[in-house]
């Protein structure tokens, strides 16, 4: 290879993002489930100790996983493999790159090891994924280099309802940007507490910058369809999957319904004696809100 | 006007949609067989090929797009879409299923995990040097005869990266994430 060759640029980065658009990437927690999402059709895998739900119904701290076991998973699958880093905790994410894992997620599902600042992602040849409830913070991870955003929802619940409101309101927020007079993008900036030149970017484009994609509720091909059809462009399936009744069917009925989200009649036909999707929480009583962790 | 299918189940769909637009050639997702209709080529995306490969056969793609290869169908495969066309995968899952239409081996992921994916330029034939995406890429290891090399990393055409038989048209980058539509280009005018 030529010695020009370049590494880690934000192309390369922002590029594998592109790659997985119109995918399902799922949680698993070990080699099995890795094969298991394969053989389904996922994009990629999200390596993590515990899956949302458990991490919610155990409580303690919760942190990146055993290096092992993002090893083993690595070993089994031919799909990109993600693993999760702490909010802040950059010597996590250190060892995540040493792993050569393909993406890092800077998860609000871990214990946050930083109240003020997210890990510097531009420091990193490998590219993260953030989480975001709004706009503006969607704006203030891809300033800290993220190259790929998830709406948050709220992991670990198997309702889709804040999923909802998270992507619903990032693209509200944008289409208020495309209306607005160039002039009142200084202010519009102010208020989304965000960078005024990616404001001005996403004001001219209609979009954000890299893939939005949505995360943390979806369980039921249903719920994908919807999310897509809102403007999630690939959904991340944690606890959805492989706390169903059927991981195998569930998996698959996903990846169908996310690619032919806009034809009612396949996404009928997956959901068909489907057996039962995970039992899921009311948000509303939940006495711990992930997607309130980030900055 | 050109119609060109862009092979929508999984992956960068959007960007070869853009590209093709910006030559004037109109084009049309591909996710089931009678999306095919009155097409004149179809492009493979990137994207997983495992992913794909899936879709492909549950959507009865597979089968109708394999009678159109037969038939000399011209399709362009970037990434994952040249290793569905391959007719040897080494570094696969068990078993991947693909095309096998051109006579070529590829190692998935060969140049290495995201960490390791790289932009350089290349020396295209018949259109010069360009600016080459590699994102956990194929690794082209074996071309049969009937494969003409057209681009490759190296002066002596080892390594090669862009490559075509017939109407089948393959690609270990992604001249899609670019601004530089002069690969489509050159597909486009084959049509």
């Amino acid at each position: 290879m030529s010695n020009s060759a370049q590494t880690g640029s934000t192309l390369v980065k922002r590029g594998l993002a592109d790659m997985l658009r119109g995918g399902v990437i799922m949680d698993v927690v070990n080699p099995e489930q890795a094969k298991i999402a394969e053989d389904s059709g996922a994009v990629a895998v999200m390596a993590l100790e515990r899956v949302p739900s458990d991490i919610r119904r155990d409580g303690g701290v919760a942190r990146m996983s055993d290096p092992q076991m993002i090893q083993e998973i690595q070993a089994t699958v031919t799909i990109p493999v993600m693993a999760k880093a702490r909010i802040g905790h950059f010597a996590e994410a250190q060892i995540l790159q040493a792993l050569d894992v393909d993406y890092i997620d800077e998860s609000e599902v871990l214990t946050p090891a930083d109240e003020a600042n997210h890990i510097d992602k531009w420091a990193f040849t490998v590219p993260f994924v953030c989480g975001a409830t709004n706009l503006g913070e969607a704006l203030r991870r891809i300033a800290e280099g993220a190259c790929m955003i998830r709406s948050k929802g709220e992991a670990g619940t198997g309702n889709v309802v804040e999923a909802v409101r998270h992507l619903r309101t990032i693209n509200q927020q944008i289409r208020r940007l495309q209306t607005a007079d160039a002039s009142e993008l200084y202010a519009l900036a102010k208020d989304l507490q965000a960078p005024l030149p990616l404001v001005q970017e996403v004001a001219e484009r209609g979009e954000l910058p890299v893939p939005l994609f949505c995360a943390g509720g979806i369980s039921t091909p249903a719920d994908a369809a919807l999310v897509l059809q809102l403007g999630a462009q690939a959904v991340f399936v944690g606890s959805g999957i492989f706390k169903s009744q059927d991981p195998v069917r569930m998996a698959s009925a996903i990846v169908e319904a996310t690619t032919h989200y806009q034809d009612a009649k396949v996404v009928a036909k997956v959901s068909t004696g489907l057996g039962e999707a995970m039992k899921g929480w009311e948000t509303a009583t939940l006495e711990t809100r992930l997607a309130e962790r980030g900055w | 006007m050109t119609r060109v299918g862009v092979l929508a189940l999984q992956g960068d769909v959007r960007e070869h949609r853009a590209m093709l637009e910006h030559l004037d050639v109109e084009t049309v997702p591909v996710r089931t067989p009678a999306d095919l209709q009155g097409l004149q080529g179809i492009v493979f995306p990137g994207g997983e090929s495992t992913a794909i490969a899936h879709l492909l056969k549950s959507s009865g793609l597979a089968e109708a797009l394999g009678e159109l290869i037969n038939d000399d169908f011209p399709v362009f495969g970037t990434c994952a879409g040249l290793i569905l066309l391959s007719s040897e995968i080494l570094d696969g899952r068990a078993q991947q299923w693909s095309f096998g239409a051109l006579d070529v081996a590829v190692r998935r992921n060969g140049y290495g995990r995201q960490i390791a994916s790289f932009e350089v330029p290349v020396s295209v034939s018949g259109i010069g040097e360009y600016e080459a995406v590699f994102i956990r890429a194929p690794r082209i290891e074996r071309v049969s005869k009937e494969v003409s090399v057209l681009a490759s990393l190296d002066k002596d055409g080892e390594h090669p990266v862009l490559i075509r038989q017939g109407n089948l048209w393959g690609c270990s980058f992604h001249p899609e994430l670019t601004t530089d539509s002069r690969i489509h280009d050159a597909f486009v005018q084959s049509l």
